[in-house]
């Protein structure tokens, strides 16, 4: 077991950790600059979509509406905690009155 | 003094950042911690799982695959594909990265997640280890602290709770988002295109979910950077 342990994470922190040694070393080109910067608009999409249409599996409505409300707060007003905290209640009024049935 | 204070307002902002995830990993990785009492691993070996390797998806796998009987091997080289996209992520943060302090890099890249990524390089104005380690650290602390959790006392939060609470990190990812789309029709198209091509990718089964979110955040961000040449993306208020 502590080998299988170990060799995962031999495999999973190099590739966490060789990316800081090499781009704090190396000049980069504007395109690849912007390469980089964009990585976290496109892993956000991708986290994000298709993953939270299943966060509640037996209710997908519930995980909708919570998230629904994160997407609304964080527009018109920002900030994390609040979003994801309401988000929770949200989803858990949702998931207790049973209300996402007929949704 | 300035500098001092500065510190201080940094690590305050780095834990508070933290918050949503420390939420977020409590039902998962007691889940997890569950998940392996379950298979008869032992309390040790689980603890060790998350301590060295700290990757949710992955220890969820690899007790997959210890349950139907895959060897070390092969677990440890899906464990590579699955968390290639770490390197991309790393990538991103490194050039952002303006602290350039070496000794407490290796600390800062072992704790990159996708939670802790999305925090730190959303984050309004430069990025410092002061403002990300403390971030980081409290995201890891609360996983190991679910761990034992949930091996030791099992499924201690009521099913409804815990299944609210798995939508915390979804929702996470969508508040970090939205103000960054908001702000800009570029990131608007990135984000899109990125969870409209994962959504294909994972759904027509031709990659196993791992690649697809390698694949998604490689070729979008290429092709984002290919097209929009010259634009930047407003980074500060």
């Amino acid at each position: 077991m502590l080998v299988l342990i170990v060799g995962m994470m031999a495999v999973t922190y190099l590739p966490r950790v060789i990316p800081f040694f090499i781009v704090s070393q190396t000049k980069l080109s504007k395109r690849i600059q912007r390469f980089l910067q964009f990585i976290p608009y496109a892993a956000l999409g991708a986290l994000i979509i298709p993953g939270a249409f299943s966060a509640t599996p037996d209710m997908p409505s519930a995980a909708m509406v919570g998230i629904l409300f994160a997407g609304l707060y964080g527009w018109f007003r920002g900030g994390i905690i609040i979003p994801v905290l309401g988000s929770i209640i949200a989803t858990w009024m949702i998931l207790s009155s049973g209300f996402g049935m007929i949704m | 003094m300035e500098l001092g204070e500065q510190k201080l307002l940094d690590i305050k902002e780095g834990l508070k950042s933290g918050v949503p995830i420390v939420i977020g990993y409590i039902p998962i990785a007691m889940a997890f911690g569950i998940l392996a009492k379950t298979e008869g691993v032992s309390l040790l070996d689980t603890m060790l799982f998350s301590v060295l390797v700290f990757a949710g998806a992955s220890q969820f796998m690899a007790l997959n695959l210890l349950a139907v009987g895959v060897g070390a091997g092969e677990i440890i080289l899906a464990t590579l594909l699955m968390n290639f996209r770490h390197f991309l992520m790393s990538a991103s943060l490194a050039a952002k990265l303006e602290d350039r302090r070496k000794r407490w890099i290796p600390l800062a890249a072992f704790a990159v997640t996708d939670e802790t990524f999305s925090v730190a390089a959303l984050r309004q104005g430069t990025l410092t280890l002061n403002y990300l380690l403390p971030m980081e650290y409290a995201a890891y602390g609360s996983w190991l602290g679910g761990t034992a959790l949930g091996y030791l006392l099992g499924s201690a939060l009521p099913e409804l709770v815990k299944a609210s609470m798995g939508v915390a990190l979804y929702a996470m990812f969508t508040a970090i988002l939205v103000p960054a789309v908001r702000k800009s029709k570029v990131v608007t198209i990135l984000a899109l295109g990125a969870g409209i091509l994962n959504t294909v990718l994972s759904y027509s089964r031709i990659v196993t979910s791992g690649w697809s979110l390698i694949l998604t955040i490689l070729l979008v961000a290429a092709a984002g950077a290919w097209i929009f040449d010259g634009e930047e993306v407003e980074r500060d208020e």
